[in-house]
């Protein structure tokens, strides 16, 4: 519901994040991570980044997103697992006491550029 | 609601993004270092997205803590009586506790307008001045915050907008995070929205007053907030009754009290 919001966040990072020799550069593509327990929508945050990016060195650019599953480790017995249907318990040992490792990130890892003419 | 723990992507270009306006703090110089790759060049960036609002809620925390001040977020889905929790609760904490709410809506001013007969200072968030923006965000409690008496305050509630999504992803420097969940919701909130029930300390079930009319099981609500969150304070309360309200009373004015001695 807020993916505008991220997508304008995204824009402002790739753009401050574009090394000052190659000012004027196009982004072809951005990386993102996106766990599956963070509040976003790959298809809604494509569509508004697509909108936003106009008329920045972002216009065209593609967001690759890779999905993260959300993965929990048990502070009881140190199972660690892939959390497929919403309980937060260990499956091992029924403990409650557990600790979502993965699933929340929601990064920028990289921008990739146009290759500039006579580079 | 865009939000689903096991989200499988089905929908094709079908949601429509809203502009949106606020200010996007100024990123300073990420540390990057350039890498070959394919035909173009790979900047490395590695940063979360929500940086900037993360850094801003820290800014907040640290704020409130230089003026003691406790800061509860309240979170609910519209509609789930949050602001008639806040009335009675308000109530009981004052005046021994100065309190003041900034409380977010998309429009209208008729949740401050109510909140306000407590005598508590209220700043009222409209965002559709950010957008129609689905939660309040790190600047927009800075900026409101700007409004209010901090040194003369204990308590700041933030009546979040009506929302089980958004708000949950979004810090706004607060001490406890507090989901209402209401008899006529149903009971499986919390399975919808695993994130909001992970990252609260507390679950008020309220409108238990009108249990005798509903189809509801409690112990069904209770197991299914356990399984996404085991350690949670669950309250079942009336807003309209006060019923149950003392144990809610109890655990907040602990949390607070921790924090003024802290």
């Amino acid at each position: 519901m807020h993916e505008m919001g991220l997508a304008l966040e995204i824009i402002d990072i790739a753009t401050a994040s574009i090394p000052a020799d190659l000012k004027g550069a196009r982004v072809q593509r951005v990386n993102l991570t996106v766990g599956k327990l963070s509040a976003v929508v790959p298809d809604s945050l494509r569509f508004c980044f697509q909108v936003a990016s106009r008329e920045t060195p972002l216009e065209g650019a593609s967001l690759n997103i890779e999905e993260v599953p959300v993965v929990a480790r048990c502070l009881q017995c140190g199972n660690e697992w892939t959390i497929e249907e919403p309980v937060f318990r260990c499956p091992a040992c029924d403990s409650p006491r557990i600790q979502v490792v993965s699933g929340r990130e929601l990064d920028i890892r990289s921008i990739e550029l146009e290759e500039k003419e006579g580079d | 609601m865009p939000f689903s723990l096991f989200y499988t992507p089905m929908r094709r270009h079908h949601d429509h993004g809203r502009p949106h306006h606020h200010p996007h703090p100024a990123d300073e110089h990420p540390d990057h270092e350039t890498i070959r790759s394919g035909g173009g060049r790979e900047i490395k960036v590695v940063r979360r997205v929500l940086d900037a609002n993360d850094r801003m809620a820290e800014a907040n925390r640290r704020l409130f803590a230089a003026h003691h001040i406790f800061v509860l977020n309240v979170m609910s889905s519209p509609g789930s009586g949050k602001t008639t929790v806040l009335m009675r609760t308000l109530e009981a904490l004052m005046p021994e506790l100065r309190c003041a709410v900034i409380v977010g809506d998309i429009c209208s001013t008729l949740d401050a307008d109510r909140l306000s007969v407590s005598g508590a200072p209220v700043v009222q968030v409209n965002t559709d001045e950010f957008g129609g923006d689905c939660h309040l965000a790190a600047h927009v409690i800075e900026r409101a915050s700007a409004e209010l008496p901090l040194d003369d305050l204990d308590v700041l509630i933030v009546e979040n907008v009506g929302n089980l999504v958004c708000p949950a992803e979004f810090d706004i420097g607060e001490d406890r995070r507090v989901v209402i969940l209401s008899t006529t919701e149903g009971e499986e909130k919390p399975i919808k929205y695993p994130l909001m029930f992970r990252l609260c300390q507390a679950t008020l079930l309220n409108k238990i007053d009108l249990l005798p009319y509903l189809d509801y099981d409690r112990q069904l609500a209770v197991d299914n907030i356990r399984q996404i969150h085991p350690d949670m304070a669950i309250f079942e309360l009336s807003a309209k009754t006060g019923e149950g309200f003392a144990p809610w009373l109890a655990w907040l004015r602990e949390a607070i009290s921790a924090k003024q001695s802290a």
